[in-house]
């Protein structure tokens, strides 16, 4: 599998190569920025399916340090999104805006508007609780809790107040089936979560996050410390699970970007260069950036 | 020469040098505490002296040393002495003599000599020379002596025995609800309220108890008059001691006993060391109420400055803004461990003894005083004071724990919609357990050898009663106690007979160390057990 979907990687990227070279002004010259952010084939993705995000003219600040400038794009619901550009440009405290977690960062000033399902999540009446309830989160060094496989599994549906054993079974099966790990652990639900493999504990925590059933779900370089085996069966869940959830990813790793998303949003230094269909992006972006940081010429 | 310092050896020469060092001097103190405490119990031989002014001693051989010549020419022959420990203080005056070898005709190790250990002034050494029954005489001489005194021995001791629980239960239990009654009354009194039934109906219990006193009071006298058998001993020096078999704990003839009646005799005399009460203003019997004591103390301490120390490295490390006055907190703390112990003694006395107990007796024991109740050293106050003393160790053992928490934990309870609350309580409080429990290790190991504070807020040298007994409230906090460590002291430096005490120094102090032990092993056990459960990530 692995090694199927590298080779279609392979394939891109030469004909991204091909096209950069030979059609590079044509795709530079695509680049209207519309309102929505998505632009091109994406903007008529959008008349067809509902964005579950829109994010508007969003900056944000650590301190005096401006780390988003003026972000605005719409993340469609049933989708893969990935997030890529160099490190330190901004796309983990997107990701991280998305369910509030940079409110833990003393100094940070967030401008701008963030809808998910209509809703305005740094709107001072919405309970943060509910809104991480909805929009579930997998990290990029996996971090189960120190108990069980099961309580694990458990804890998000505990805090909201389940104590039904039965239920509690099901939805922690149900889980676990999701994330492709419960043939793997289905005897050991009670052994310690750090017993797993990296893998395992990564499957894990994708599992933790959905108990809870969220509307969105977001990887912040889910794999960045795997090995490719693992990868690739955690690149597969993500196909599996955006029939459920809208997923943003963010990754350092281009191929993966290619292989498991629709939808690409390159940032570099805070700023959002181009948002638009995968293949768009990697096959013919519009920006000379986008080109240089995907054919590895810089980043 | 510069390669040699590169490649690292001395280094690792000079690090395991220290740690030998620190492994000879652990185990040295070990050693020493072990040989001297372990040995006393040991029945050595009782030797018979006969001096050159044909003066004769018995006892046993308790040292020898060297008697220092200073001047002497080279050559000289060296000289020794041995101490003896003679026993029979009422007749002699000392327990212990120390004899010149040089000054020694003749020694031997009669197999009649009898060692009894008596409840007042000591051992007694000597030959038997009749058993009496009140002034009939049942058998004489050393031989058939012994034989009698074996055959009435636990008659007497079950005897003595009887008159000491009616003395101390049956009796006591009368007196305590005599007193009960009596604070009782004076509480109506001070209310005005002389005439009322329930004064009457006080006296009337009064008397019901005066009643049964009486009726303890004859049991205790028939007790007496049937224990009244006695033993006739003649000892060294023309001298004779009778003395009641009541008084008896313990006789035996060391040197007629083989390996198996000693090592039993040695198993009886650790068991009464460790669970019988002290005799002879300590020096003798047992230290179960000091052990009681201290291990009490420990658990209370141990009950108070968990919470308060956990609470407060939370607070510190989860809640506080970080920032120079938290900077300074943490270091006030740090600080805090390195005040002399006296220090939180004297704080303890100025403020858990004079301010919150004296208060505790204005507000709530108002009829019993002039007497202090709250208002005087007590365990709770000692254990309080010890909480204070060891709270930073505490403190800075959860920091560290919590410190030591990978972020992406409490990211990923947040993420889940749980609230800081949940998380700390559900992920982070789990997790620091194995720390906390370090910090308690710690905390109790310095609390169970600390001294100095405990003098002043409720050691005593003797407590009358355990804090814990079969009295409402069953548990007394505000009562003395006994300690381990202020018995080492007391019976090192304050024991009227220091050669005899000084072996319940070591066996005291091996004791200490076994309750430490104790202590600590369970709560490592504790903290490996949560260790295991929660096992370190593979990643």
């Amino acid at each position: 599998m692995a090694t199927r979907a590298e080779m279609a990687v392979e394939e891109q990227r030469g004909e991204v190569s091909v096209r950069a070279s030979g059609e590079g002004q044509r795709g530079y010259n695509r680049g209207v920025p519309g309102d929505t952010g998505v632009q091109g084939q994406g903007g008529e993705a959008r008349t067809r399916m509902e964005p579950m995000i829109e994010i508007r003219k969003l900056n944000l600040k650590y301190g005096e340090k401006l780390a988003l400038e003026d972000i605005s794009l719409d993340i469609l619901k049933h989708q893969v999104t990935a997030f890529i550009g160099p490190s330190g440009c901004g796309k983990s405290t997107l990701l991280r805006c998305l369910n509030r977690l940079n409110d833990l960062v003393d100094g940070v000033t967030i401008t701008g508007t963030i809808r998910i399902g209509g809703t305005d999540i740094n709107d001072p009446n919405l309970e943060i609780t509910e809104l991480r309830k909805r929009v579930g989160m997998v990290f990029q060094k996996s971090n189960p809790f120190p108990k069980t496989i099961y309580d694990n599994v458990a804890y998000g549906p505990r805090i909201q107040g389940l104590h039904s054993r039965s239920a509690m079974d099901e939805i922690v099966e149900r889980s676990l089936k999701s994330a492709a790990l419960w043939d793997e652990v289905r005897d050991r639900l009670q052994e310690s979560a750090l017993s797993l493999s990296g893998g395992q504990q990564q499957r894990l925590c994708i599992a933790r996050a959905i108990a809870v059933e969220p509307d969105v779900l977001l990887m912040d370089e889910p794999c960045s410390a795997l090995d490719p085996i693992a990868t690739a069966k955690i690149e597969e869940l993500i196909a599996q699970l955006k029939k459920q959830y809208t997923i943003v990813i963010v990754t350092h790793n281009m191929q993966q970007a290619a292989r498991v998303s629709d939808f690409t949003a390159f940032l570099y230094l805070g700023t959002l260069i181009e948002y638009d269909l995968t293949k768009q992006i990697f096959v013919n972006p519009s920006k000379k950036q986008t080109e240089d940081y995907i054919t590895g010429r810089f980043g | 020469m510069k390669r040699f310092w590169k490649s690292g050896d001395p280094f690792i020469w000079l690090s395991g040098g220290a740690l030998a060092f620190s492994l000879v001097m652990v185990a040295g103190l070990v050693i020493l505490v072990l040989v001297n405490g372990l040995g006393s119990f040991w029945p050595s031989p009782i030797a018979r002296l006969t001096l050159a002014g044909g003066k004769e001693l018995m006892g046993q051989v308790a040292q020898r040393e060297k008697i220092p010549q200073p001047g002497a020419p080279p050559g000289t022959p060296e000289r020794y002495r041995i101490q003896v420990r003679v026993g029979n203080r009422d007749l002699y005056g000392a327990d212990f003599v120390w004899v010149e070898e040089a000054n020694i005709v003749r020694r031997d190790f009669p197999a009649e000599a009898v060692l009894i250990e008596r409840q007042e002034w000591g051992n007694l050494y000597g030959f038997i020379k009749e058993v009496r029954d009140g002034d009939r005489v049942v058998a004489r001489g050393p031989v058939d002596g012994w034989k009698g005194l074996q055959a009435s021995l636990p008659g007497a001791t079950s005897t003595s025995r009887e008159i000491r629980r009616v003395e101390k239960k049956d009796i006591g239990a009368i007196n305590y609800a005599q007193e009960q009654i009596r604070l009782r009354m004076k509480k109506l009194g001070m209310r005005a309220r002389e005439g009322s039934p329930e004064v009457a109906q006080l006296q009337q219990e009064l008397e019901t108890l005066a009643a049964k006193y009486r009726v303890q009071e004859a049991r205790l006298a028939e007790l007496r008059q049937s224990s009244r058998q006695s033993l006739v001993v003649s000892a060294a020096g023309d001298k004779e001691k009778e003395l009641s078999l009541a008084q008896i704990v313990r006789a035996y003839q060391p040197n007629a006993m083989g390996l198996w009646a000693k090592s039993g005799l040695y198993l009886s005399k650790i068991w009464e060391f460790v669970a019988g009460e002290p005799r002879e203003s300590n020096t003798e019997g047992g230290v179960f109420p000091a052990i009681f004591g201290t291990v009490m103390m420990v658990m209370i301490m141990s009950l108070v400055v968990t919470p308060l120390g956990v609470l407060a490295a939370f607070y510190l490390r989860e809640y506080a803004k970080q920032g120079a006055f938290v900077s300074t907190v943490r270091i006030a703390v740090n600080n805090l461990a390195g005040v002399p112990s006296i220090v939180f003694g004297v704080f303890g006395v100025g403020f858990f003894i004079y301010f919150v107990g004296g208060s505790i007796d204005r507000l709530f024991y108002p009829e019993v005083l002039p007497t202090p109740t709250f208002g005087t050293g007590g365990i709770l106050w000692a254990s309080l004071t010890l909480a204070l003393l060891t709270v930073p160790v505490v403190i800075v053992a959860t920091e560290e724990g919590l410190a030591a928490i990978p972020g992406g934990m409490r990211e990923a309870s947040l993420a889940l919609g749980a609230t800081k609350f949940e998380t700390t309580w559900r992920v982070v409080l789990p997790a620091v357990m194995p720390s906390i429990l370090t910090g308690l290790i710690l905390a109790m190991a310095r609390a169970a050898g600390e001294v100095a504070p405990l003098m002043i807020t409720g050691v005593v040298k003797l407590a009358p009663s355990l804090p814990i007994d079969g009295f409402w409230p069953f548990v007394h906090l505000e009562r003395k106690f006994m300690h381990l460590g202020f018995h080492i002291y007391d019976v090192g430096f304050q024991s009227p007979n220091v050669d005899a005490a000084r072996p319940m120094v070591y066996t005291t102090a091996l004791l200490l160390l076994l309750v430490v032990l104790v202590l600590n092993l369970t709560a490592i056990l504790l903290r490996n057990m949560l260790r295991r459960k929660y096992a370190s990530s593979t990643f």
